[in-house]
């Protein structure tokens, strides 16, 4: 789990790159949504999980393909930036760093 | 000694099958209570409580319960309401469940075993069903049920829903006296919240070598190309494009085969019989009626080939994915999509289906707009049309110009649809505001030729029953309209003219006779409110008993391409492209929203609407010399 605490905190997943491996750090809907926060858990994004962008959408980037753990799922861009995620320096690799 | 123990115990223990949405729950239902509810790859298929029953190797008699997917026990949507009510015992005319099946998608335990967890909280007696275990076992999940079993503290066992033995350890496990009370084993509820159930997964995952994420090579490498942002809109459309050219192109045969079939029948019966009203009735009424619509039943069957293909696949979810922004200039997200996809075949499972769509201004909105997409019922009635005026010939070499009108009626449907979602958006504070989307991409299934088969084959069920019911009543009524009173002696017209029906349908004229519409349309419109169908059946019985001597065997199409012109033709297109719904769909809409406001608010604008179109429909084409 140590591995998640080494990233760039305060990165949004809907500004990540594609393809790139990173766990979820922590979500915080924004005041005017709040119920976001708990059905983005419901669905997966949990702290520590993996997730990854997979694709974007049309003109303007929106909306996006995420995999979260071992589902694929379209959301808002709004809704990914809710996401705050953390880079997987060496997947797989538990503790090496502290 | 079987039908005995059934009636002796109609309320036996009721069985509840619960867990995430698209994890297999309706083909379990299916496989284990022999029923036929619908499955597809999508979330969100199921939006109500169906029930079945099943009788277990041992002779136990059960009720079993199929369920909406949920993602937690917080219902943010009224389908998942649906499950939470019954599983808290709320639910109106059920009680609570005396076992829990939780169906688990052995896939992506990671998510699924969490709504396990909450469920098993509940203290109601509870096994899991590690359902997909085909699928976990090709892509290298070595999941055994029964280690799982001693992390969990609940039975569990394998299951593959789609294969016809795949239910049966499940089956077995049923007569184990001791499932039905193991709860009283574990220690009570502890009221935690879904993170820590997430580590407790994780915990579990971590004993089990189960914890690694697997990537989903072959979908990722689907979606590469159906995702893309410029290929993935281009493909849609061709997919689209295909199905209508197809509708056209495929049918010939067939149909030709119908009509030759119903042609000589019709003959051999006016040889046979002797020239009375019994005559008159089977040739013009059944015949001419009910084998007008029945020609249209390989067209029906090729869509929903198309329909169920695309269904199984898991594409559906990616096209309400390319859409997702065009919905949204439109106030709308891409959760509608699926709702107003299912529209097509019928409004009313897409008025249903709606009820997957967690923000009610959205869901109100799309269950108004769902009847302008063009149902199936109103194919034949397009297809009449569409081969009397549209000349079979190839356009830009390779399209038939009959399959391209036919895919510019859909969309004209499409484009009203979007137009009036537009308004509400511009004319409503709620409107504007950003909606969820969260939309689950499933992994694409081959679709299995059985499958597909027998949901064919039930949609030709349910043709056939309309066709031999609703249909022939409404034909064989409108035949007695249309023949009697008999012509006064002297009349010089043909008889119908002088009937209950010719009265109505000349009366009717005369609101429909400025948008193009001859009395013999203005009949038919009427028995068309109960299904749109019969639109065309009612055109065959009327013009078959206004025809005069010889030409009675002829058919509908010749028929009406000599007596219309071309601009009340294409009227009378538009207006089906927008009328109001069938009766039912109303209802439908009263049953969805609890009152009549809604459903009299979507009759009047549609009536409107399909008024104002038709009449421009009807005038340009005046102006431009095809009257
Ligand atoms: N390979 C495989 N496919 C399955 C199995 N069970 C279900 N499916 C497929 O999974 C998809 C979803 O099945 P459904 O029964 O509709 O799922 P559901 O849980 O009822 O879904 P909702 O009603 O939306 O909650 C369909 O495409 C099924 O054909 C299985 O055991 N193996
Ligand atoms: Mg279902």
């Amino acid at each position: 789990m140590s591995a998640t605490k080494n990233g760039i905190s305060g990165a949004t997943l809907d500004l990540a790159a594609i393809g790139h491996a990173l766990t979820v750090h922590d979500v915080q809907a924004p005041p005017t949504s709040p119920e976001w926060a708990r059905w983005l858990e419901e669905i997966g994004f949990i702290d520590g999980e993996y997730v990854m962008l997979m694709a974007r959408g049309l003109p303007g980037g929106d909306p996006l393909v995420v995999r979260i753990g071992q589902s694929t799922f379209a959301l808002r861009r709004a809704e990914a930036a809710c996401v705050r995620v953390a880079s997987v320096a060496q997947p797989n690799v538990e503790g090496c760093k502290a | 000694m079987n039908q005995a123990v059934i009636h002796l115990h109609p309320s036996g223990p009721l069985l509840a099958l619960v867990g995430n949405p698209n994890c297999g729950k309706t083909a379990l239902f299916n496989l284990l209570t022999g029923s036929r509810q619908k499955v597809a790859n999508y979330a969100g298929v199921t939006v109500e409580r169906k029930e079945g029953r099943l009788t277990t190797p041992g002779g136990k008699f059960l009720r079993v319960l199929d369920l909406p997917g949920a993602y937690s026990l917080y219902p943010r949507s009224p389908d998942e309401r649906v499950t939470c009510d019954v599983l808290f015992g709320r639910a109106s005319g059920e009680k609570r469940p005396d076992l829990i099946v939780c169906v688990v998608d052995a896939t992506n335990l990671r998510r699924n075993l969490r709504l396990a967890m909450a469920v098993k909280r509940l203290g109601l007696p509870c096994i899991v069903a590690l359902n997909m275990a085909d699928l976990a076992e090709r892509r290298g999940i070595k999941v055994v049920p029964e280690a799982l079993a001693v992390e969990l503290g609940m039975p569990v066992v394998s299951t593959v829903a789609i294969q016809s033995s795949g239910a049966e350890p499940l089956l077995a496990l049923f007569d184990d006296p001791a499932i039905w009370c193991s709860m009283a084993l574990t220690p009570p509820a502890q009221g935690m919240p879904t993170e820590s159930d997430h580590l407790v997964v994780r915990r579990i995952l971590q004993r089990l070598g189960l914890d690694d994420v697997i990537p989903h090579t072959p979908s990722d490498r689907i979606d590469g190309v159906v995702l893309h942002p410029v290929i993935g809109p281009i493909v849609l459309a061709v997919v689209l494009f295909l199905v209508f050219q197809a509708v056209f192109a495929w049918a010939e045969m067939p149909m030709t085969l119908i009509k030759t079939a119903t042609a000589s029948l019709s003959e051999v019966v006016g040889v046979v019989m002797p020239e009375t009203w019994l005559r008159s009735l089977i040739v013009d009424g059944l015949i001419a009626g009910v084998g007008g619509v029945l020609v249209f039943l390989p067209q029906i069957v090729i869509l929903y080939f198309f329909i169920l293909f695309l269904e199984e696949s898991g594409y559906l979810p990616r096209a309400a994915f390319l859409l997702d922004r065009l919905m949204g200039s439109v106030g709308l997200s891409g959760r509608s999509f699926i709702p107003l996809l299912s529209s097509f075949a019928c409004a009313i499972p897409g008025i249903m289906a709606a009820r997957s769509i967690a923000n009610p201004r959205d869901r109100l909105v799309t269950i108004m707009i769902a009847p302008l997409m063009t149902c199936s019922a109103r194919l034949p009635v397009y297809a009449l049309l569409i081969g009397a005026f549209i000349p079979q010939r190839l356009v830009w070499g390779a399209f038939e110009l009959q399959g391209l009108v036919l895919l510019v009626l859909y969309l004209a449907g499409v484009i009203g649809a979007l137009a009036v979602a537009w308004l509400l958006k511009r004319f409503t504070a709620a409107g504007r505001q950003v909606r969820p989307l969260m939309m689950e991409l499933p992994s694409y299934h081959l679709p299995t030729v059985r499958n597909i088969a027998i949901g064919i084959w039930q949609k030709v069920m349910i043709f056939m029953k309309r066709v031999g019911g609703i249909i022939l009543i409404l034909t064989i009524l409108l035949w007695f309209l249309a023949s009697f009173p008999a012509a006064p002696d002297g009349a010089t017209g043909a008889a119908i003219e002088y009937s209950l029906a010719g009265m109505l349908g000349q009366a009717l004229a005369r609101v429909f006779e400025p948008i193009g519409f001859n009395w013999q349309i203005s009949i038919a419109l009427v028995p068309g409110m109960a299904a749109r169908e019969v639109a065309v059946s009612a055109l065959g019985t009327v013009y078959a008993l206004s025809a005069t001597g010889s030409d009675t065997a002829q058919a509908l199409a010749p028929l009406i391409a000599q007596s219309w012109s071309l601009a009340t033709a294409l009227s009378l297109l538009v207006w089906y492209v927008f009328a109001p719904q069938c009766l039912s769909t109303l209802a439908t809409v009263k049953r969805e929203t609890g009152s009549w406001t809604m459903p009299l608010i979507m009759a009047g604008y549609l009536f409107a609407l399909a008024y104002a179109a038709s009449f421009i429909t009807y005038r340009v084409a005046l102006a431009l010399g095809v009257g």
